[in-house]
């Protein structure tokens, strides 16, 4: 393993360097989080389709054992967490930007972890062919652990579609107060590499870049450290700029190869495949020991909480749980964002279970706004358009979605938008942009929705007075041809008609 | 437990409108003790009237409209339209003339078009055209600044209260007794009489070593000020630069090819409103192109047409007309250098 010199990066449009709160969590250690007395597993806990419970109620499951099966190729399994009871199979809220509901599985958790048979290590991992591997991982329901949970399986098989040459690692974790990918590659950097290794190896790969943000010097010396134990030539560690959102998936290609991944289009697009480097460890506990994805490391931090940290959590613990594991909440705790500071969702209940997209639980303070100021008009100071890390213009965004320009918003890049919340920040009029932009993205896909509907309306519309046309223009004719006599049938025909014997074989 | 609602992103945004435009008014400080120490008490009184009269209409605009006053006036822009009249307008004019210029800017240019924001010119030179044209004598008589060997009779302070509310000098002071030409003033009637910039020099005592005298102190602290905005990232470099430019680079031909018949970049860049342009006029961003290209086209502009109007227009500066110009070509510029959207074609 080397280490690429920082001068080869590319440099990113915009982005902020943001405080960044993450002292408190960073501790180095992974505390290990106590079984609940019940766990609430969701069925979609990934980006795609829920996936189908596969157990009922009052059957005894255990550890790892799969609850849940991917339904089509773009959903991921879920699995049992702790061994114990199914005592229901009910639709409750989950944790999302939008307030929705979910089936959950509910466990009564015996206490006995007990493992189940079933986990199946892969055999010679780093000989594994793209196909194993390939099938393993979807049998284990991993998902990228950044945030995004995008079913990992979906990816790779794009990635191979597409024929990507590069591996990328995503260990730079930009924003505010998370720390829990830190945590990982503090402890596991050994780990991170071997999933790495897997990876490269059944993709046929010949490079990867890990890139860790230059504020993690335990993580990188972690990783230099696992290196010499089993280094691998085709891994390079890159030091990342700390700025934000270097982290994001499509600017960090961009930082580390100088592509650009087209709009509306994937990294694969453009050669490049990322993982965060949870999805590595995780990948590298399935190839060792067999353990599908049933625990995720989490950091619960901010002023609201009484033990900042980070804590391997399993999946489905209630947060109220691992919130009393951490210590309980301080007076302070007026907000519960799952995820960071600029991309986070506010959670309004803690009763609601970790799932597998969250990497953070941040119970706010006064480093945090705690209501929106009053907006002012834009004063086109232009400063949403320099940190914007797409390039877009968003006080141009904004003016054509309130004055309800749908159209122009496409070609202002509305779509592009990553929703990185840096506009926000640097608005001196403290418009709520990002927000805006969520809402217009909603707006516009409900406005194409209709179009397309009404299109379709138009086309069976004109479909239908073509046919009326057709009828009415072929008895136009026949009328005419009537008239004119020129059949000498004719008349016997009408007389025909007009007797009820029944016509000819027209019509 | 239960938690309150909310939209990401959480942090605090890391300033306001209000504290934006009252750092910008506090940047002008050393300039106007500046301007105060080589021309008296004119200024002070100027920016205190057109401060009010700024506000107060502000205040009757928003009234009219129904909108909230306190919460609208704590933006601070009005201050800083009245700020910026008051640099712009001759240190004694007579008050209704102030106050039209300070109604002009406030009402007919800021809040006819909807107020902050979406005013297309920029209010105070709109202000201060608006009374250059309808009161040409009196916007044009400047005092000539305090220094020990200049003969003008220097009016009293009684005299100068008189004027400033009655617009006449009290008996026995003649108007051309007390003002004098600006230096350029004096470069466009050399030009026409064919003088050598030198000779015009060494003949006034009017002349600095660049500019006017006094006048091209109060612009080096003009560019003190316009220097710390752009330090603390309130300003970005690319207007001051573009004006700069567009001003600098045709003087220096102009004078090059005239052999020094014309006033050079030395000349232009500290006399009249060049470098008040440059920092804190063509900067104001509601009237401004807004991307970077944008906005060096923007300057250039405006350094280029005032540099023009100097030359062979009919005003000795042309500052607050090419400023007003290039405001109105600020919607095409916006639209034909809008930036490439990453993974956008090239």
């Amino acid at each position: 393993m080397t280490s690429a010199p920082t001068e080869n990066l590319h440099r990113l449009p915009g982005g902020l360097r943001l405080p960044g709160f993450k002292a408190q969590s960073a501790t180095g250690e992974i505390r290990e989080v106590p079984i609940p007395a019940t766990l609430i597993l969701p069925v979609r806990q990934h980006a795609g389709s829920a996936a189908q419970p596969i157990v009922a109620v009052g059957e005894r499951v255990l550890r790892g054992q799969p609850i849940a099966r991917a339904e089509g190729d773009f959903s991921a399994s879920v699995h049992a967490s702790s061994s114990g009871t199914v005592v229901a199979i009910e639709s409750r809220p989950i944790p999302a930007r939008e307030a929705v509901e979910a089936a959950c599985i509910i466990i009564e958790t015996d206490g006995q972890d007990q493992a189940w048979e079933g986990l199946a290590p892969i055999a010679n991992p780093l000989a594994a062919t793209p196909d194993a591997l390939l099938e393993a991982i979807g049998g284990a329901g991993i998902v990228g652990l950044g945030g995004a949970v995008f079913p990992t399986l979906a990816k790779l098989r794009h990635a191979v579609d597409a024929g990507v040459d590069t591996l990328i690692l995503n260990g730079v974790e930009c924003e505010p107060y998370i720390s829990c990918d830190d945590a990982l590659m503090r402890n596991h950097a050994v780990e991170i590499l071997f999933g790495t290794r897997i990876m490269l190896t059944a993709l046929g790969l010949r490079q990867c870049a890990i890139g860790i943000e230059s504020d993690k010097p335990e993580a990188w010396a972690a990783f230099t450290e696992a290196a010499s134990i089993e280094g691998d030539d085709r891994v390079q560690l890159v030091a990342i700029p700390t700025v934000y959102p270097s982290g994001g998936e499509d600017q960090l290609v961009y930082l580390l190869t100088g592509r650009e991944v087209p709009s509306g289009g994937f990294p694969s697009d453009v050669g490049a495949l990322v993982h965060n480097v949870g999805t590595a460890a995780a990948v590298a506990d399935l190839a060792l020991t067999g353990t599908p994805l049933i625990s995720r490391i989490v950091t619960v931090t901010g002023e609201g909480i009484a033990k900042p940290g980070n804590y391997r959590v399993r999946l489905g613990t209630p947060i109220a749980d691992l919130a009393a594991f951490a210590g309980g909440y301080t007076e302070h705790a007026k907000r519960l964002i799952m995820g960071g500071p600029m991309t986070g969702v506010a959670l309004t209940d803690d009763a609601l279970p970790v799932t597998k997209a969250c990497n953070c639980l941040i119970a706010t303070g006064p480093a945090v706004r705690t209501s929106f100021e009053p907006e002012r008009p834009c004063i086109r100071c232009g400063e949403c358009a320099r940190i914007c890390p797409v390039r877009l213009q968003p006080q141009q965004l904004l003016r054509a979605h309130r004055y309800g320009a749908g159209d122009t918003l496409d070609g202002l890049g509305l779509i592009d938008c990553i929703e990185c919340g840096c506009c926000d920040l640097v608005c001196p009029s403290h418009i709520p942009l990002t927000q805006s932009f969520r809402d217009a993205k909603l707006a516009r896909r409900i406005d194409v929705y209709e179009r397309e509907r009404a299109e379709r309306a138009r086309e069976r519309f004109e479909r239908r007075q073509e046919r009326e046309q057709a009828r009415a223009d072929a008895q136009a004719a026949e009328t005419e041809r009537l008239k004119q006599g020129a059949n000498p049938d004719a008349i016997a025909e009408i007389l025909a008609r007009k007797r009820g014997t029944p016509r000819g074989d027209d019509d | 437990m239960r938690f309150e609602p909310a939209l990401s992103p959480y942090l605090r945004p890391e300033t306001g409108v209000g504290a934006v435009m009252r750092e910008v008014s506090l940047a002008l400080v050393p300039a106007a003790v500046m301007y105060f120490f080589f021309f008296g008490f004119g200024i002070l009184f100027n920016i205190a009237l057109c401060i009010a009269a700024c506000v107060a209409f502000e205040a009757l605009a928003l009234r009219l409209r129904g909108l909230p006053v306190a919460a609208t006036l704590s933006d601070c822009s009005a201050i800083l339209t009245g700020v910026l009249l008051a640099f712009a307008l001759p240190t004694y004019l007579p008050v209704w003339v102030t106050i039209t210029a300070c109604g002009a800017a406030i009402l007919l240019a800021k809040h006819v078009y909807g107020g902050i924001g979406f005013n297309p010119f920029n209010p105070a030179m709109l202000g201060y055209a608006f009374v250059l044209i309808a009161f040409p004598v009196a916007m044009s008589s400047w005092l000539p600044p305090v220094i020990g060997d200049l003969d003008y009779v220097r009016p009293g302070v009684f005299e100068r209260l008189t004027y400033l509310f009655t617009g006449s000098w009290p008996a026995g002071l003649e108007l051309d007794a007390i003002t004098r030409a600006t230096p350029l003033d004096l470069v466009r009637t050399a030009a026409r009489d064919q003088l050598m910039l030198e000779e015009l020099r060494s003949a006034s005592p009017l002349f600095g070593d660049f500019g006017g005298r006094g006048w091209e102190w109060i612009g080096n602290f003009i560019a003190l000020g316009g220097g710390w905005l752009l330090y603390r990232g309130i300003i970005r470099w690319h207007i001051p630069v573009a004006v700069l430019a567009g001003m600098l680079i045709p003087a220096t031909l102009d004078s090059l090819i005239t052999g020094g018949a014309s006033g050079g970049p030395g000349f232009h860049l500290f006399s009249g409103a060049t470098l008040l342009a440059a920092f804190f006029i063509a900067t104001d961003p509601v009237s401004a192109a807004t991307s970077p290209r944008g906005r060096l086209i923007y300057g250039f502009g405006i350094g280029l047409i005032a540099w023009v109007i100097r030359k062979w227009g009919g005003y000795p500066d042309g500052i607050a007309f090419a400023v007003l110009l290039m405001n109105a070509a600020v919607p095409l510029i916006d639209h034909l250098t809008a930036p490439r959207i990453l993974g956008h074609g090239r």
